[in-house]
């Protein structure tokens, strides 16, 4: 095997080769041949501009909340107006983009990159799994369509299967909708999990994972476990709704908190399913921008197992006040502050990575330090809500309003939002504008802090969640916070632009535009269609900047791009 | 790089690889090979952990329907036990037989497969799919029994006296026997899906051995189905004795 | 230390004997949290700022592993950890249970309206009178879907649940009025599910009890009946205009000392006792035409139906 060593190379080589191969999207053009594409990349693009669009949707349901939410009494819509758009805003936000956000377009595109595969175990499985997620964005356009939900996105029973506000048929489109959706989900997960298993690059072992496929695959394993029970409990409560079933109805002697139990055992560790592939993302921007390797590798990489398994035990403190058992209750309040050590331990492995580092404050690494700062606050808001008699007096108020979206926004949305950042370059072969979507970053940053610090203090003072109406003494912090939404919308909006401006005009991208040592950026930008230009083998780490070559992280931070060898 | 000829040595133990690197560009092994993948056994093994992953989503889709079993049956045993009883415990025998059989067939179209026998795994295949019709031509004369009887989920649950078992006759209607027959719909319903689902995928098995496409070399996706079939097969093992023979 | 100011105003007046273990629990949680932060982030901070990459430096070699610093981070949370969970939890069963001596009071729920009844067998919609320095012992059940009832200013909440009995209690520490809010999302008008708890006195409770048997002060024994026949909702099935037609059920206006006819044959003459009997067991005698409605029995005191009596009778 001598001869390995002569070809066992990285990225100057395929650098070189750049120029001559074509790359993925200049591969068969036309839309058809994108339809039909089996390929990793072109999927998860079309993920990305899928999930964009659900975003756009769900943020405008969001702006909607707050401006009905500007006055005391009805400022724009009806009461049901309101309870199907804050229902919307939550199923589109959570099924349609936060759950698929990172990994299904991310992760789709980057994932074989870093094993150094060609492509996903399973291509058509792949494709499949992105029209599944079409087919239930149909459904869940259909069931607005036709009347719409008011149930929440929880769909507790019985107002699920009761409510006879608007259309009755509704839930049962919106439920299918997530029931499909779910199945998107589990066969992007065990198409991952197989990926990580067989497909990595002769030298990529298990310790030379970038902590982001670490990440993936722990919410690949939640993915697969944890999203068919939701699946048949959304058919159970499609048949309860159709054919009065009785399974959640007490008057059939059914048992209403079995549905809670039920859905909370998918959507907490679904809760996973959305942060960790953030984690992951957060790992791999503040590697790069320290130029260095992840403090305690192996604590983050077992710290996102660790989240991934305890997370399946915790459901219970959705439901402190339900009128489960005391003795449930107690054990979930003990296991839900387990959860806080992986957590913490990630957020501390992080800032000690930045000791002693080589700090470029570039766009990707304002967000990845963001999400430190806003993860910080919603982990430790969690506390309080893990904290029995405390959680009590909080239940169902803003303060967790506040919370989860201090995690879901501050983390997972901050954190894609960085990876997009990150790895547009490597995604489109363009390069954007550094300045203004530094200006962007903290329109969003501030106008995020903006909007949810003041709901926690509303929460905490005892102001009610899912509240068309409020009391007169809520009125000046709720406007407060309505006018930080609109200052995350222009945030949002000036993102679009930046990322609009570098589609049309944007300068081409280097192969290694940040100078990072990771894998993916070892091949041309944008890669070609089978990632590598031949096999790769891997001689070090992900984060070894120390064994990386001059010419694998030639000088190619922002600044220097024109000194780059690309034309 | 010193170290690369020591790393690039214990990965190809590690991830399994024969080979480490080649040119890919060139030639690519047996036509069967899908271009990601450098070896049919890495293929294979890809192949077979994809299914195991998809069987242990499937066990976790029925879950539920066991968790919600359990509690209604702690709840109501009495009610679970008349209601069981209205049940045809031949017909559940008869269709235990006919899946046990089927599962048998499937597994040794499989080897048959192996073998390289094509015509004797078409045959077998072909068992596989009439036994799986003969499972659900009872499920459906059971079915007709139960909507005749009024035995139905929830509030269509209404029973008409006359159609009920004599083991239960004299005894009063249970008020939750519409729990236990909407759990008995829910799970042999999704089960029987599961069983249509099955016949589709089967038959397109048989379909592409017809067409040659299996070998002793290449053989894959015969044993997929055959997995499949026997979680099919496996669930309804735990299926009939806990709605049909319990007292 | 067993009380930190809240100096942010975050909670609302603690007006329960519970309410002063969890603001302290909150005020503790929330200064450990502002203390991590703080030292989180400044590190943070401090290290971007230290460490700038300068042009042409080289990549360090890795410092990246520690062995002892990561025990010490992973394990030494779960001291505090652990204090939390004992704190949450102790307060949380002087919660969840109810003293010997508790005042029982039943509480449904249903869209979207709160219905106090006492032992005394009277029912209030949308309010709680409820005695100072009093263990009070809620029984909620629920008609049709989940709500939770919640009281900020008690640190108190329990969801109501269709199909069974939760329970809950307080010791309201201070006279006044306290908001109860609907906690679990029910619908159209779930922001609008308000009442409010009155604290009183023992010597006002007293005197609440006794004057639910008495007109207001002010109103005449018809009034009072008047309005306690709009709030017990009589008027939903019941019609009341003269000539109207009859309603779900029988149209009342002057039926009073007339012979009904009943469902069955025969007829009865309405009179108190007849009334009386209707009210508290609606199926006893129908009124011909009327057999297929299902009445609910309504569980009032004599002196309410006395004067629901006499507002019928003030109907000719």
């Amino acid at each position: 095997m001598a001869n390995e060593a002569q070809v066992a190379t990285l990225a100057p080589i395929d650098a070189a080769h750049a120029t001559t191969d074509r790359d993925f999207i200049q591969e068969s053009a036309g839309i058809r041949n994108w339809l039909i594409t089996l390929d990793h990349k072109r999927i998860g693009l079309m993920y990305l501009i899928a999930i964009i669009a659900s975003f756009i949707a769900g943020g405008i349901f969001a702006l909607l909340i707050r401006i009905e939410l500007l006055s005391q009494g009805q400022t724009i819509m009806s009461a049901d107006a309101y309870n199907r758009v804050f229902t919307l805003h939550g199923a589109i936000m959570v099924f349609l983009f936060i759950i698929p956000s990172v990994p299904a377009a991310l992760g789709n595109f980057l994932l074989p990159i870093v094993l150094g595969a060609k492509d996903v175990a399973f291509p058509r499985l792949n494709l499949l799994s992105f029209y599944v997620y079409v087919l239930g964005a149909i459904l869940a356009l259909a069931s607005m369509v036709i009347g719409s939900v008011d149930t929440g996105w929880t769909f507790y029973t019985p107002y699920s299967s009761s409510s006879d506000v608007g259309s009755q048929n509704a839930v049962i489109w919106m439920t299918g909708a997530v029931f499909v959706l779910g199945f998107s989900s589990i066969l992007t997960g065990v198409n991952f999990i197989a990926t990580i298993h067989k497909m990595r690059a002769p030298g990529q072992h298990w310790k030379r994972l970038p902590l982001f496929v670490w990440a993936t695959y722990a919410t690949s394993v939640i993915q697969v476990l944890a999203t068919p029970v939701l699946a048949i409990t959304l058919l159970l409560l499609i048949m309860e709704r159709g054919f009065g079933l009785g399974i959640f109805d007490p008057r059939l002697g059914g048992d209403p908190v079995l549905f809670q139990h039920f859905f909370w055992f998918y959507s907490h560790p679904a809760v996973y399913i959305m942060i960790l592939p953030g984690m992951g993302v957060v790992s791999e921007i503040i590697a790069t921008f320290s130029r260095r390797e992840i403090f305690g590798y192996m604590f983050v990489a077992m710290s996102s197992v660790a989240l991934a398994l305890v997370g399946f035990l915790v459901w219970g403190h959705h439901m402190f006040t339900s009128g489960q058992s005391e003795y449930a209750t107690m054990v979930f309040s003990a296991l839900t502050f387990l959860v806080a050590i992986p957590s913490g331990v990630k957020v501390l492995n992080w800032v000690a990575t930045l000791y002693q580092g080589q700090i470029v404050l570039a766009s990707p690494m304002l967000y990845g330090l963001a999400f430190i700062v806003l993860f910080s606050i919603g982990g430790l808001t969690g506390l309080f809500l893990g904290t029995l008699s405390v959680d009590i007096h909080l239940h169902d108020t803003y303060f967790v309003v506040a919370h989860f979206h201090y995690v879901m926004v501050g983390g997972t949305v901050f954190a894609f939002f960085g990876g997009l950042h990150y790895w547009w370059p490597k995604m489109t072969g363009k390069l954007y504008d550094e300045t203004l979507a530094k200006v962007a970053f903290w329109v969003f940053f501030v106008g995020f802090n903006w909007t949810f610090l003041s709901q926690f203090i509303l929460g905490s003072r005892g102001m009610p969640r899912r509240y068309y109406d409020y009391l007169p003494q809520f009125e000046d912090l709720h406007r407060f916070s309505s006018i930080g939404a609109f200052i995350i919308g222009v945030g949002i909006l000036l993102m679009l632009v930046v990322f609009i401006r570098s589609l049309v005009g944007g300068a081409k991208a280097p192969p290694n535009p940040w100078g990072s040592a990771g894998f993916e950026w070892q091949t041309s930008s944008p890669p070609p269609l089978e990632n590598f230009s031949r096999t790769p083998v891997m001689t070090r780490g992900p984060y070894d900047y120390h064994l990386a070559t001059e010419a694998e992280l030639y000088s190619g931070f922002p600044e220097d791009f024109q000194k780059s060898r690309n034309p | 790089m010193s170290t690369a000829h020591t790393d690039a040595a214990a990965a190809s133990h590690d991830s399994g690889h024969s080979h480490a690197a080649h040119d890919d560009h060139g030639s690519h092994g047996p036509k069967f090979l899908a271009h990601h993948f450098d070896t049919p056994v890495q293929q294979f093994d890809t192949a077979k952990l994809g299914m195991w992953l998809f069987l242990a989503q499937e066990l976790l889709f029925f879950a539920g329907l066991f968790v919600a079993y359990g509690i209604y049956r702690s709840w109501y045993p009495d009610d679970f036990s008349w209601a069981s009883h209205q049940l045809d415990r031949f017909m559940g025998g008869a269709n235990t037989i006919v899946l046990l059989f089927s599962s048998l067939t499937a597994a040794l179209a499989v080897r048959s497969a192996q073998l390289g026998t094509r015509k004797q795994t078409s045959v077998l295949l072909l068992v596989t799919i009439v036994c799986a019709f003969g499972f659900l031509v009872i499920k459906f004369f059971e079915y007709q029994h139960k909507f005749h009887a009024g035995l139905l989920p929830g509030n269509l649950f209404n029973p008409d006296i006359h159609h009920l078992s004599a083991s239960t006759q004299g005894l009063p209607i249970p008020a939750h026997g519409g729990s236990f027959f909407g759990i008995y719909f829910m799970m042999t319903g999704v089960h029987g899906l599961h069983v249509i689902i099955g016949i589709g995928v089967i038959f397109w098995i048989w379909l592409r051995n017809q067409r040659g496409e299996f070998t002793s070399e290449y053989w894959t996706p015969v044993d997929l189905v055959a997995l499949y079939w026997h979680l099919v097969d496996l669930i309804w093992i735990y299926l009939f004795p806990l709605l049909y023979l319990i007292d | 230390m067993d009380h930190i100011p809240d100096i942010f105003g975050q909670l609302p007046k603690a007006a329960s004997t519970l309410a002063p273990q969890v603001d302290w629990l909150f005020q503790f949680i929330f200064w450990i949290s502002v203390v991590m932060f703080a030292l989180i982030v400044g590190t943070m901070l401090l290290f971007v700022f230290k460490y700038r990459a300068k042009p042409g430096e080289k990549p360090r070699a890795p410092g990246g592993k520690h062995l002892a610093l990561e025990l010490f981070w992973t394990f030494s949370p779960l001291l505090l950890l652990a204090a939390l969970f004992h704190w949450g939890f102790k307060s949380y069963v002087f919660a969840a249970v109810a003293p010997a001596n508790s005042l029982e009071v039943r509480v449904r729920a249903k869209k979207w309206n709160w219905e106090f009844e006492y032992p005394s067998g009277t029912r209030e919609g949308g309010l709680l009178v409820v005695p100072v320095n009093q263990p009070v012992k809620l029984i909620m059940s629920s008609e049709d879907v989940l709500h939770s009832f919640y009281v900020p200013e008690f640190r108190v909440k329990r969801d109501v649940v269709p199909g069974m009995y939760s329970t809950l209690w307080f010791e309201a520490t201070d006279v006044g009025e306290y908001q109860v809010f609907c906690t679990e999302y029910c619908g159209t008008s779930h922001s609008g599910m308000l009442a409010k708890v009155r604290v009183v006195t023992e010597d006002e409770y007293r005197t609440f009890l006794r004057d639910q048997d008495r007109p207001p002060p002010g109103k005449s024994k018809a009034q009072w009946g008047e309005a306690l026949f709009a709030s017990n909702g009589c008027t939903a099935c019941h019609q009341l205009q003269v000539g109207g037609a009859p309603g779900v059920g029988p149209n009342l206006r002057g039926i009073i000392g007339t012979q009904q006819p009943l469902e069955g044959g025969g007829s009865v003459l309405a009179d108190l006792a007849y009334v009386r009997e209707s009210i508290l067991r609606p199926q006893a005698k129908i009124v011909r035409g009327y057999a297929n409605v299902q009445m609910s029995a309504f569980v009032l005191p004599d002196a309410r139906i006395e004067a629901i009596y006499a507002y019928l009778e003030t109907l000719h």
